[in-house]
């Protein structure tokens, strides 16, 4: 169905960018910048709530709600378009971006109030919001990739938004370095599947003349490949895979490319919560679940998806487990959560995936800016040691970020719970497809499990840091602060103005009531899993390749439309038929089992950090694993090393200047030796006129007139 | 007898070697115009010749560009050899050689 809203979505927040860039940085005035910024995020909002939600709407029917701009490259066979798209999966991504954004925005007006670069802030906020929606709702990959770039470079200006810090500056580059080697698996794994499918396009759009197969729906009909090591490199559906997981794993923050997003942190804190919290590192899962077609095609790539995701949730947090940095917490939080996702998509649980998404996105943004609530209120203190009693001082901050904090511990009723727990269940109950064993599964389970425990335990060591104990903030830190831009005095905590108390509700609530639309069909016997329901027809599933295809095309008719559904439906309900009851009772123990990991961790940072906030952690997780300082010494000196001493002084110096220099001299001594034709005399150059024309006479006479 | 094309040739050809050789030996700017001069008028009788001989009216055309062109170069380079004159009091190309006046 084609829809010319669909177009608005994306260029409100652009047209808010560019009033803002042009217009904003002449008024200067903070309500005028607020207004525009925060509206155009508004339209969005609206706009995309009503294509998801209005008659035959992108969430209420199968066909995707499709806007083609324009043809944007054709050459040959190839053929991307500027092209929207929204359908199950982009629709639900498109309506928490926009709906948290809008948040994020309100809080950020509060935020940043009194800034001088108010207006630029929000520009690249808004420009964050074009390119993240262009990124979620585009048709094809390449269009894709360009939302792709656009949410790193606006990553990049916002994380060096203080750029006047070298450490801002250095963790813009960072970031934008890291991410450009993810990057480059992406475009590789786009260039393989064209190269395999002939296509780049998500959904087949023949009223805009498009081919009928697409690169997804290519797959469908593909066998299954093997679960070997060898299919990484036989150039199909395993090597697209995995160079697109490549992509994903440095949007996403994997290792090993995850250590851009702890120092991320020194952007503004409402672009930690937006870019770095709750939209663009979930992109990478995104394009993961995106192109799930491809990847239940291949196992081995999946493997490594879950290996990846398993590995960076555990690490990233016992790191977490040991900062002092509010903010750092937060990050490998995020890291940690993220690799949740990706631990889910690798055992092929796409939609807990999704569900994880979006819980997530309320919690962790609300955590974030909960965070910078504090930051705000403490005078612009990030150090956890220097909190510690401010639930008095900040009452709506300390009640809202207790919702985020139960949440992600993953406390019962909470949203953090359900998508939580389903991911453990579905880790758990993995079908070999994509493992070496069922019992790997096990394994899997087992680590997501620590993993859950750990986050229990540094979230509730945040929390009590920052909350409850001893007021540690008028302290004197002579000792341990030796920075110039600390010597302020005692500060006084005081609660944030409504412009950010408001959205930290509304966030509680969502991270409150926001599980609702995950409740599994084990707890209450009744099928009432939405989300589920929602993405079931638009992502693929493990094991079962061949099922016809769901995507629809734009001459059908209604009355096949409505049959579609049914089928849909029909097999939603025949999946829940097939749980047996042995199954039913081992996700509820197991659903069990995670409250008590939740509570026991919960019970375990309180006993350890409640008394001893300050409690020295062990200095190898608060070095991070000394991680930075490996890669520094591994890749970063040797490549430094590499380029001053055999690129520049080597090749730079000798074969580049060497090169032009040579050609410089060649031609001084040309000139040199013409310069004795130039003497000067009449006679002389009569004479050399004569001795030419003699020759070339001497030549026809010899040759003969060519064509005579 | 009739004249024949390549007696034309002929004084065309001799004209033309002694404009040359003029050019060559002569010192005097003078006199090395006049040179020039013999051989643009040396390749018109050529051009002449030919027309006659084949009929045809584009050799005498020729000529016309030719000796309008001649003119224009006389007009300029008789200024530049009075020019040359004025500052140094001599005709003798070969002391004309620093590339300036």
């Amino acid at each position: 169905m084609e829809n010319n809203l669909l177009s608005l979505i994306i260029f409100a927040p652009l047209a808010g960018a560019a009033i803002n860039w042009f217009i904003g940085r002449r008024v200067r005035d903070e309500r005028f910048i607020g207004v525009v910024a925060c509206g155009s995020v508004a339209i969005s909002a609206v706009v995309a709530f009503y294509l998801a939600f209005m008659s035959g709407g992108a969430l209420r029917s199968t066909t995707p709600v499709l806007d083609h701009i324009w043809t944007w490259l054709q050459v040959g066979d190839f053929r991307a378009d500027f092209a929207l798209a929204m359908d199950r999966l982009s629709g639900t991504y498109a309506l928490f971006i926009t709906f948290v954004g809008f948040l994020i925005h309100v809080f950020a007006v509060g935020y940043m109030h009194g800034e001088a670069g108010f207006y630029r802030f929000f520009a690249f906020l808004n420009l964050f919001m074009f390119s993240m929606l262009t990124l979620v709702l585009a048709d094809n990959f390449v269009l894709m990739f360009v939302g792709w770039e656009g949410v790193g470079l606006c990553s990049y200006l916002l994380i060096g938004y203080y750029f006047d810090k070298k450490e801002a500056g250095d963790a813009a580059k960072k970031a934008f370095i890291t991410n450009r080697i993810g990057d480059w698996g992406f475009v590789l794994g786009i260039m393989l599947t064209f190269f395999v499918t002939g296509s780049v396009s998500f959904f087949a759009n023949p009223a805009a003349g498009e081919a009928a197969h697409t690169a997804l729906s290519f797959f469908r009909n593909q066998p299954v490949e093997t679960f070997t090591a060898g299919a990484i490199f036989a150039g199909g559906a395993t090597s697209i895979a995995v160079l697109l997981f490549i992509g994903a794993a440095g949007k996403s923050a994997q290792i090993p490319l995850y250590v851009w997003l702890p120092d991320a942190m020194a952007g503004p804190t409402p672009v930690s919560a937006l870019i770095h919290a709750a939209t663009m590192v979930t992109a990478g899962v995104y394009m993961i679940v995106r192109c799930s077609e491809i990847f239940v095609h291949a196992p081995t790539a999946m493997f490594i998806v879950a290996i990846i995701g398993a590995a960076t949730a555990l690490f990233a947090a016992t790191i977490g487990l040991a900062q002092n940095d509010i903010k750092k917490v937060l990050a490998y939080s995020t890291i940690s959560q993220l690799g949740y996702m990706f631990l889910a998509c690798g055992v092929g649980a796409f939609i807990p995936a999704i569900f994880h998404v979006i819980t997530h996105a309320f919690f962790k943004a609300l955590l974030f800016l909960g965070s910078g609530s504090v930051i705000h209120g403490m005078h612009h203190e990030q150090d956890m040691r220097r909190m510690g009693g401010l639930k008095k001082y900040m009452p709506i901050t300390f009640a809202t970020m207790v919702t985020g904090w139960l949440a992600i511990s993953g406390v019962p009723i909470f949203a953090g719970f359900f998508s939580k727990d389903e991911i453990l269940w579905k880790t758990w109950s993995a079908p070999a497809f994509s493992l070496p064993s069922t019992g790997f599964s096990k394994f899997l389970w087992a680590i997501a499990a620590l993993t859950a425990f750990l986050t229990a335990v540094y979230m509730t060591r945040m929390m009590v840091m920052t909350f409850w104990g001893k007021e540690r903030f008028r302290e004197t830190h002579e000792s341990k602060h030796q920075e110039p831009d600390h010597h302020h005095g005692p500060v006084e905590p005081h609660e944030s103005p409504w412009l950010m108390t408001v959205p930290l509700v509304v966030l509680a609530v969502l991270s409150t009531v926001g599980g609702f639309i995950g409740i599994p069909y084990a707890f209450v016997g009744k099928d009432v899993n939405v989300i589920e329901h929602t993405l079931e027809p638009v992502v693929a599933k493990v094991g079962e390749s061949a099922v016809a295809p769901v995507e629809t095309h734009a001459s059908e008719t209604p009355a096949s439309r409505a049959e579609a559904e049914h089928d849909a439906a029909a097999a939603g309900e025949a999946a829940h038929a097939t749980h047996s009851s042995e199954e039913l009772n081992a996700e509820r123990m197991l659903a069990g089992l995670s409250v008590l990991i939740a509570l026991l961790g919960i019970g375990a940072g309180w006993y350890m950090f409640q008394k001893r906030p300050l409690l020295q952690m062990p200095r190898l997780l608060e070095n991070k694993y000394y991680v930075d300082e490996v890669y520094d010494a591994a890749l970063i000196r040797p490549i430094e090393a590499g380029s001053r001493e055999g690129l520049w002084k080597i090749f730079d110096v000798g074969v580049i200047d060497g090169l032009l220099h040579s050609i410089g001299e060649a031609v001084t001594e040309m000139g040199r030796l013409a310069r004795y034709l130039q003497a000067g005399f009449v006679r002389g150059y009569a004479a050399i006129i004569l001795f030419g024309a003699l020759i070339l006479i001497g030549i026809f006479a010899y040759l003969g007139f060519p064509g005579v | 007898m009739e004249p024949q094309l390549s007696w034309y040739l002929a004084l065309s050809a001799i004209l033309f070697t002694i404009g040359v050789t003029g050019v060559i030996i002569k010192r005097n700017v003078i006199a090395m115009f006049m040179c020039i001069e013999l051989m643009l008028n040396a390749v018109n009788l050529t051009f002449v010749a030919f027309a006659s001989f084949f009929q045809d009216v584009t050799g005498q055309l020729f000529v016309f560009i030719v000796m309008t062109v001649a003119a224009a170069e006389a007009a300029v380079g008789l200024g530049i050899i009075i020019a040359i004159f004025r500052n140094r009091e001599s005709l003798d190309v070969d002391e004309a050689s620093i590339l300036k006046l």
